[in-house]
């Protein structure tokens, strides 16, 4: 597979991960008060918060084969580290904090007597977050998701540190950038890089297009 | 407050005597040349040398790009001869300066890989090597897996790597199961074994050539650096950290 393609396949893996987690996660944070759900808020955004190579660092002690969780893993025939799914992990952990933040701002925007009223018809809370909050957040909720996708496709430290640089495996767009500038092919570079340009405005003109009105 | 304003003013003073010049070496250089560093320091002590350690191919990048680099050695002729055909080598300053064997290396408590040939085996997921367009250590690792006729057997195992030391530490944790570094990067670490040794035949012969940058400001300083890297001094430090002496 191509560095664009693989890119592409994870990016949507990891928004499709992103989106489900950062939904639940916000609608769990909507009803939480407290010192626990604070901290947790916190750690939910701090990989907003720094730089890349820290995250990958963390990643590499977490899931890595020195560390315990990577040693289980590596027992059970399981090994993230230089894979795909390693990909798709560090986009996660990118994008995770903007799904979930323009969630929550969405999600608070909607007027609570309407989730009673629907709660007094006897809905259940799932019916609620799918049929009426999803459907009422909606701009707020696609914006995430084109963020965090934009985001998810843009990865490329913590990418590089934990899913390494295997073409057709592990090698996305960005990291064959790098390498193809790396070994002076800058023409090779300045292809993918105009094509994650044009992915990239795509997506952009398509998140404006969500903040237009739709009737003046 | 009036103290650290003394120091800053102390080290400013001492920073402009001194003259600075900046080396900019192949990753596998890093511990030999941070000796020579101190060693430099004493027979020097009015010359600052700064080391910017990295992949020869980008360190080639970054002096066609104008970084203020003084002096290089690359890690291969080829990165080294794409300056010298830009003219940005300062003429008559090229020589080769030092040699180095190529190596297989796997995690010291690990017992699949006991030569070349096991690298087919299942259970070596990962085998981690410089990526062979930018890391001459990896042409020189993919050189040898030609050789082997192995190539074809093992090309999606290969995990391409920024530089040897990112190779050597992904093998110390054992993340890639294998690895291609020099026979000095493996010299450093009790983590990992030596599996096996390239033949010279196997592969272009790895030499590190070094050369004053065209547009140094301090031409004699860099030269007089240069100098110094093949006294008897700089011998026995690039010696003990295992590289032999160019011809």
């Amino acid at each position: 597979m191509g560095p664009l393609r693989l890119s592409l396949a994870t990016a949507l893996c990891a928004t499709l991960l992103t989106f489900v987690a950062g939904v639940l996660c916000a609608r769990w944070r909507l009803t939480r008060r407290g010192r626990g759900s604070e901290v947790l808020d916190t750690l939910f955004m701090l990989p907003i918060a720094l730089p890349p190579s820290v995250i990958g660092l963390a990643l590499l002690l977490t899931f890595g084969r020195s560390s315990p969780i990577g040693e289980l893993l590596a027992h059970l025939g399981w090994s993230i580290i230089f894979t795909w799914p390693a990909t798709v992990l560090a986009s996660f952990v990118v994008s995770f904090p903007i799904m979930y933040q323009t969630a929550r701002g969405a999600f608070a925007q909607i007027d609570s007597s309407l989730l009673d009223a629907a709660r007094v018809f006897g809905r259940s809370e799932w019916s609620i977050l799918w049929k009426i909050m999803l459907p009422i957040a909606w701009p707020g909720i696609a914006a995430g998701t084109i963020l965090s996708f934009l985001r998810a496709l843009g990865e490329f430290g913590a990418t590089l540190m934990i899913a390494g640089n295997i073409p057709g495996k592990t090698q996305t767009a960005p990291v064959a950038i790098f390498f193809a500038v790396e070994a002076g092919e800058r023409r090779e570079a300045l292809i993918l890089a105009l094509a994650l340009l044009a992915i990239s405005l795509a997506a952009i003109a398509l998140l404006n297009r969500l903040h237009r009105p739709a009737v003046l | 407050m009036r103290l650290a304003a003394l120091l800053l003013a102390l080290l400013t003073a001492a920073a402009q005597a001194a003259t600075p010049i900046t080396v900019s070496a192949a990753a596998s250089l890093k511990d030999a040349l941070t000796e020579i560093q101190k060693v430099y320091a004493k027979a020097q002590p009015d010359v600052v040398v700064t080391y910017n350690f990295a992949g020869s191919g980008a360190l080639q990048q970054q002096i066609e790009n104008g970084a203020p680099v003084d002096v290089f050695i690359s890690a291969a002729p080829k990165q080294m001869d794409a300056l010298e055909k830009r003219e940005l080598l300062l003429a008559g300053t090229r020589r080769n300066l030092l040699t180095n064997t190529l190596v297989l290396i796997a995690p010291k408590n690990s017992t699949v890989i006991q030569g070349f040939a096991d690298l087919t085996k299942a259970d070596v997921r990962h085998i981690a090597l410089g990526d062979p367009r930018s890391v001459p250590a990896g042409t020189y690792a993919a050189e040898t897996l030609v050789a082997l006729k192995l190539s074809a057997a093992v090309e999606s195992k290969l995990v391409r790597m920024l530089d040897v030391r990112q190779v050597l530490t992904s093998v110390e944790t054992g993340d890639a199961q294998a690895g291609f570094v020099y026979r000095t990067e493996a010299l450093l670490s009790e983590k990992i074994r030596v599996a096996a040794t390239a033949a010279a035949e196997q592969h272009a012969p790895i030499i590190y050539p070094i050369a004053v940058i065209k547009d140094t400001k301090h031409p004699d300083a860099a030269r007089a650096f240069v100098a110094f890297l093949s006294s008897e001094a700089a011998k026995t430090v690039f010696a003990k950290f295992g590289f032999g002496m160019a011809p």
